[in-house]
């Protein structure tokens, strides 16, 4: 790396930098909807990444059928699969919600062994239909290939779009949660679940619609992650467990602190990758992250109203 | 307006309330006193649907509301102010009041809710939690209110609550039932305050109704006795 000037290293840094906002996009989407799920009724998800995986396959099959049969759609398939993903996912959150979940919520423990089983039989009907092999949809022509903003200074499309959809979508979900009718019901259930229900709101039909609501965002997540990886079975179980440091460091009960965390694990994992090997990296983080928990146990945004 | 027949609460083995028997009028503001562990808060949640009932059942407007969750027994008309208050501390006055709007036909506060409190205008932007006790207290009544009750159920409103502030609440609540023609439920220990606002006191000893006195021909020193330790 000798010999490299100033203005190429501050290219470098961009350019990793903006890989790991890809990262940060897909974390951020996950993590959200792991946040809001575990805020509002104390499930922890652990089939979360599974749904991420059901909005990838979505987003892949409604991609091979486009090409196939209704070529001319090719180049804007892709906002039509975030829906379709969305949707989907969201059935399938809502159909678990009500199979299994919610016989569960007396026992916060037992979720996270039934949300993990859950996980399993996802990973094995998607291997059984799609086969173990890892999966690429066809892109449409304007989501490949990349911007130079400067010279040596590169930024893909493909991480732009998903930025800009993880930035539509973190808006619609503040609007929703701190706006809209349904966000009041979820942010009192969330303050006092028997108080809420106290007041006159069905805490059960609350709890279905959040759970729903947060596995179709992870859903819209798999359908981001589509253009920037290639989907397999156990796509979504990968990044799990750092959606879980996310809403962890970020403080469970903050979207801001989510925000916060998921881009600075994401940078550092990206930046540091660029210096030494993937899991050095990820050992690095780990160890920083831990290193802060003790100091802050509850996240980097805990809440300071009195209760 | 509010009729319980012999309802029996139960914590796991032992029963706390032995088949309590009462009725509210409408337009009544009717007591319940007793000094503490007596059951007073038990038998609130019990109708509240808070805690399960063992016998007996609950009624509001002659419809059977026991064995409904909490959120139909609102919609049915029963609305609940709890000991504690149980204000929601990280929304907005206004957005504490809203939450209550649920089973109303309004769509937003409506402004007599304001009249009746004007310090929650005042700080209808603050966040719940840093409003003092007493305006917890007053938010926690307007919360209540305006889901349009037919029964309005407090649990201990003058618990650590300063002198001054009980008078406030006092005449609040005589004003809402003038306004409203609502059914007032209330359990206490500071006759005082009971004295202000009820047609009909009752006083609850270890989950049994052992006294009823008329407000015109109440027997203050027997119901202090009652409520000494």
């Amino acid at each position: 790396m000798e010999g490299m000037s100033l203005s190429e290293w501050g290219s470098i840094i961009a350019m990793q930098g903006f890989a790991g906002i890809s990262l940060f996009s897909v974390l951020l989407l996950m993590a959200l909807g792991l946040a809001i799920i575990f805020g509002q009724m104390g499930v922890i998800n652990m089939a979360h990444g599974e749904f991420m995986a059901i909005g990838a396959y979505t987003s892949y099959m409604i991609a091979m059928f486009v090409e196939s049969y209704a070529g001319w759609f090719m180049d804007y398939y892709f906002f039509f699969a975030i829906v379709a993903a969305f949707f989907v996912a969201f059935l399938a959150g809502y159909a678990a919600e009500y199979l299994l979940i919610r016989h569960l919520y007396k026992r916060p423990l037992d979720t996270l062994l039934a949300t993990w089983g859950l996980s399993l039989i996802l990973q094995q009907i998607l291997r059984s239909s799609f086969g173990a092999r890892e999966v690429s949809p066809p892109l449409p022509e304007w989501l490949i290939g990349s911007i130079e903003i400067a010279e040596g200074l590169e930024i893909p499309i493909n991480g732009l779009v998903v930025l800009g959809l993880t930035a539509a979508v973190t808006a619609g979900v503040f609007y929703l949660l701190f706006k809209s009718r349904w966000g009041l019901r979820v942010r009192a259930t969330t303050q006092n679940r028997v108080m809420s229900g106290a007041v006159g709101i069905n805490t059960q039909k609350v709890d279905r619609v959040t759970f729903a609501l947060g596995c179709g965002i992870a859903g819209i997540a798999g359908a981001a992650f589509t253009t920037i990886a290639s989907t397999g079975p156990t796509s979504g179980s990968l990044y799990i467990v750092d959606t879980f440091l996310v809403v962890v460091f970020g403080g469970a009960a903050s979207l801001l602190g989510t925000i916060a965390s998921a881009f600075s694990i994401a940078q550092a994992q990206s930046i540091m990758e660029f210096f030494m090997n993937g899991s050095m990296a990820k050992v690095l983080t780990l160890l920083t992250i831990i290193a802060i928990l003790m100091f802050r146990p509850e996240g980097l945004f805990a809440s300071k109203i009195r209760k | 307006m509010l009729n319980v027949n012999n309802l029996t609460v139960s914590y796991g083995q032992s029963e706390v309330i032995h088949g309590i028997n009462f009725e509210a009028k409408p337009n009544e503001t009717l007591a319940i006193m007793g000094r503490n562990g007596m059951g007073k808060t038990t038998l609130f949640k019990a109708m509240m649907g808070i805690l399960p009932n063992g016998a007996g059942s609950v009624a509001v407007d002659n419809k059977r509301i026991s064995g409904m969750p909490s959120h139909q027994r609102v919609a049915s008309g029963l609305a609940y102010v709890p000991q504690g208050r149980m204000i929601f501390p990280n929304m907005t006055v206004k957005e504490n009041i809203e939450t209550g709007l649920e089973t109303s036909n309004h769509k937003t506060v409506p402004m007599e809710i304001y009249d009746l409190f004007p310090v929650l205008h005042d700080m209808r932007h603050r966040k719940g939690g840093n409003l003092s006790g007493g305006q917890q207290q007053q938010l926690a009544i307007a919360r209540a209110l305006v889901s349009d009750p037919k029964v309005l159920l407090l649990d201990e409103p003058t618990e650590g609550i300063q002198p001054s502030i009980i008078k406030d609440i006092a005449n609040v609540l005589n004003q809402i039932r003038k306004l409203r023609n609502i059914t007032i439920v209330v359990s206490e220990q500071v006759l005082s305050f009971t004295m202000a606002i009820a047609d009909r006191i009752l006083v609850i000893d270890r989950g049994r109704i052992i006294h009823e006195d008329l407000r015109e021909n109440v027997d203050t020193q027997k119901i202090s006795r009652y409520l000494s330790v």
